[in-house]
């Protein structure tokens, strides 16, 4: 049932702020430096969603997040490939073997401008092709609207659709405005049954934000408490650098700590981000920056 | 002490390697004489004590320990340079008082660097607030200098002459910035004096202000313990007296003053009042519990050490709070990551542990987070006493640690009355998303300073003084200029 949206916690711009800024002079060296940045690389939804997307394209990215970079040595290897439904069933044969996730995209992405009949078809189609992972979008003007019965439904019947495998929502939090609307989606996702609530498309600016996602966590931590039940996050899009990443891990440790350190509980929805991490682990390793040639792009 | 481990659910599990700030860089001599008519002397009497880093109680530096003819010889300087310095243009003032200002960020590591070695506190905060803020007020009232008549429209302001100032060990360098700045750039000379336990970045900024070739004379610098600060207080010839430091200490210097004519301000004691409504940013409000009560391990007058939380809310405040608690890390002031770095001097922990005794005879119900603190130093970790009232000592007395009483209120009048419910008046905090609420509040709240969804934010723009027991006079701004001056 939805929950009551009249007596949610509310947000002050200006400490939200200041309270980011603190993780932010976290200084992170050394091994904790190293920790960090192997469970970041672990904890990438490796991404492609184009147009111009093709099954050699999404082969490729396969291939590259089974093996991120050879030459280092116990590195992990990313969650999942995120894609489009159609080259699901593609991704699913080329990570064959391997514990890594497909995710899908779905219910008319990016911008969820169609029917609910639609969106559920989208959806059970990419899950029929095998997708593990669900990334659907809300319907942003229903929300903006006030129609949170509508946008609660219909996350609630694309839970429905996805059967087993995992549901992540998309706040779009670069159309949601303000903070106190972040969490009112946050809570209509969370209730409706998202296993993850996620910031972004990638396709609208401003995408992932520290703020936001400081409140999008939040709304996990008081879910945890009031219901016991672990919710997953998802910052997504314009984190491109391994600092940001830890910054976010930062946030995450001394927000929600030990349980949501891993992969099953957080994930960054990315890709250039990738390569910078490998170079920053070499550079650990051998004390030099490679030129970024070294990495592979796919 | 029994421990409350029920928080741990949200435990952090990444533990962050140790980051310290270099120390390298800094130049520290072994010994410190007296700042004294533009020239480091030896005491007469030829006495030095140690000054002691508190997170490890090794010895820093030895520091002259300043007597009578000491103190006179400043005096005697500072009078003499009075002469000609109150007849200088504002705007030649000025060009020294910036001078000292650019010499600041120039060397604001080594102070930042310092000022956590000889203090205790994290080097995040001297980095960030101590060190820049301190800066900030000599530029500010650099600026006043040549603008002195269109201070006071109508009035006609003149320098007062010789001033002492007695600082605390708190913010050590800030403090002097926040007397000499105002005092300086009206036209006085001054003799000052830091605390007996925090003396090294005043005397770094006495080589500063050396450097900055200001006459000689006009800032003088003297250490030493109450002594010291009593014989600067009586002097017959110093004509104004800003002290900063206990309510004890306070009343004292005003009944020393009373009848010498000798001009006063005084920065005292407080036990602020930090007030959340149901209707607050729940998340920021912990965020500024945090930053009330443990900000420079609670040593700060300003604390909000008196936390009231409206019932219908208290619960899932306090369970946040605890939580929060629980990811503070406390160690090495040298450290970038450190929250809460040492506890000033032994005498100060003394106090303090005291007070948790006390707090814990009288039946109050104790929280500290399961963290380790270092074998060597002073140190106490973070503690909230809940379950207790109005009419508990460690509710009515300054603590001057990292030690919160929390009260739950139902109405706004009765968190009002209890609020003004002290002998002090120095800061409040209000924490409500509703403006009508907040202004009602800050009217009605007896205070010098009241912030509003924030605390513990010092501007050199902003006023800040008490009322009551703690204190008259304001510091910084327009308002911190008045006591330094004289009209006719």
């Amino acid at each position: 049932m939805i929950p009551n949206l009249n007596n949610l916690p509310v947000y002050d711009t200006t400490g939200v702020n200041e309270r980011i800024a603190r993780f932010c002079t976290r200084s992170i060296k050394a091994s904790s430096k190293v920790e960090g940045l192997k469970l970041a690389l672990s904890m990438i939804d490796l991404t492609t969603l184009e147009g111009k997307d093709t099954t050699r394209k999404v082969q490729q990215l396969c291939y590259k997040a089974m093996h991120p970079h050879d030459t280092l040595k116990n590195i992990p290897t990313v969650a999942a490939i995120c894609v489009y439904p159609a080259f699901v069933k593609e991704a699913k044969k080329a990570l064959h073997g391997s514990d890594i996730h497909v995710a899908s995209v779905a219910t008319a992405f990016p911008s969820g401008q169609s029917s609910l009949e639609v969106k559920l078809l989208d959806t059970k189609f990419a899950v029929d092709q095998g997708a593990d992972e669900i990334d659907m979008v809300i319907s942003r003007g229903e929300f903006l609207a006030g129609n949170y019965q509508y946008v609660f439904d219909e996350i609630a019947a694309v839970k429905e659709a996805c059967g087993k495998a995992h549901l992540k929502v998309i706040l779009e939090t670069g159309e949601l405005d303000t903070l106190d609307n972040v969490r009112k989606a946050s809570e209509i996702a969370i209730y409706a049954g998202a296993d993850f609530i996620k910031t972004s498309t990638g396709k609208i600016q401003p995408a992932a934000t520290l703020p936001v996602t400081y409140v999008m966590l939040h709304a996990i931590k008081d879910y945890y408490l009031k219901t016991g039940k672990m919710i997953g996050m998802k910052p997504a899009g314009g984190i491109s650098t391994s600092k940001i990443a830890l910054q976010y891990l930062v946030m995450l440790n001394e927000v929600l700590g030990e349980k949501w350190m891993n992969k099953n509980y957080f994930r960054f929805g990315a890709s250039s981000i990738t390569n910078d991490i490998l170079m920053q682990l070499v550079k650990s390793e051998t004390g030099i920056y490679q030129s970024i040639n070294y990495f592979s792009k796919d | 002490m029994q421990k409350n481990k029920d928080n741990s659910m949200f435990k952090a599990s990444w533990s962050y390697n140790e980051a310290p700030e270099s120390t390298d860089h800094i130049q520290i001599k072994k010994k410190y004489g007296l700042y004294i008519n533009g020239k480091f002397s030896e005491p007469i009497n030829g006495k030095y004590f140690d000054t002691i880093n508190p997170s490890t109680n090794e010895k820093i530096a030895s520091v002259a320990e300043a007597t009578f003819e000491d103190v006179d010889a400043a005096v005697q300087a500072a009078k003499k340079a009075f002469e000609s310095w109150s007849k200088l243009t504002g705007k030649e003032r000025g060009k020294y008082i910036f001078r000292i200002a650019r010499l600041i960020q120039e060397r604001a590591r080594e102070f930042a660097v310092i000022e956590s070695l000889d203090g205790g506190k994290p080097i995040r905060e001297s980095r960030d607030i101590d060190i820049p803020l301190a800066a900030n007020h000599f530029f500010y009232y650099a600026g006043w200098a040549d603008k002195l008549v269109y201070a006071f429209p109508n009035r006609t302001p003149k320098p007062i002459g010789v001033v002492g100032q007695i600082i605390p060990w708190n913010f050590p360098l800030l403090m002097a910035a926040w007397k000499l700045a105002p005092a300086l750039a009206a036209g006085n000379t001054v003799v000052l004096k830091p605390a007996e336990t925090t003396p090294l970045t005043a005397l770094k900024l006495a080589e500063i202000i050396h450097e900055s070739g200001i006459p000689k004379g006009v800032v003088n610098i003297v250490t030493g313990a109450g002594e010291t600060g009593a014989t600067i207080v009586n002097h017959p010839d110093v004509d104004k007296i800003a002290f900063t430091g206990s309510t004890n200490v306070g009343k004292y210097i005003q009944k020393a003053t009373a009848g010498t004519g000798k001009k006063l301000t005084l920065e005292l004691g407080g036990k602020g009042a930090n007030i959340i409504f149901e209707d607050a940013a729940i998340d920021q409000a912990v965020e500024g519990i945090i930053n009330a009560i443990f900000f420079n391990q609670g040593h700060v007058c300003c604390a909000g050490s008196r936390l009231f939380v409206q019932e219908s809310v208290a619960d899932i405040v306090i369970e946040k709070l605890k939580s929060r608690m629980d990811t503070l890390i406390i160690g090495d002031p040298l450290d970038k990551n450190t929250d809460i770095g040492a506890i000033n001097s032994k005498k100060q922990l003394q106090t303090i542990e005291n007070y948790i005794k006390i707090g814990l005879n009288e039946g109050g119900e104790i929280y500290q987070p399961d963290c380790k603190l270092p074998k060597n130093g002073n140190w106490c970790a973070p503690t909230l006493f809940l379950n207790v009232s109005q009419s508990h000592r460690i509710v009515q007395e300054e603590i001057f640690g990292p030690v919160l009483a929390i009260q739950t209120f139902r109405t706004i009048d009765e968190v009002i009355e209890k609020a003004n419910n002290t002998p002090y008046g120095l800061s409040a905090g209000v924490w409500t998303q509703n403006g009508a609420k907040m202004f009602h509040l800050t009217q009605k709240l007896n205070a010098g300073v009241i912030w509003g969804n924030t605390f513990n934010k010092f501007d050199a723009a902003s006023p800040f003084g008490g009322t009551k027991e703690s204190g008259f006079g304001r510091e910084g701004g327009l308002h911190g200029l008045k006591p330094y001056v004289k009209f006719d």
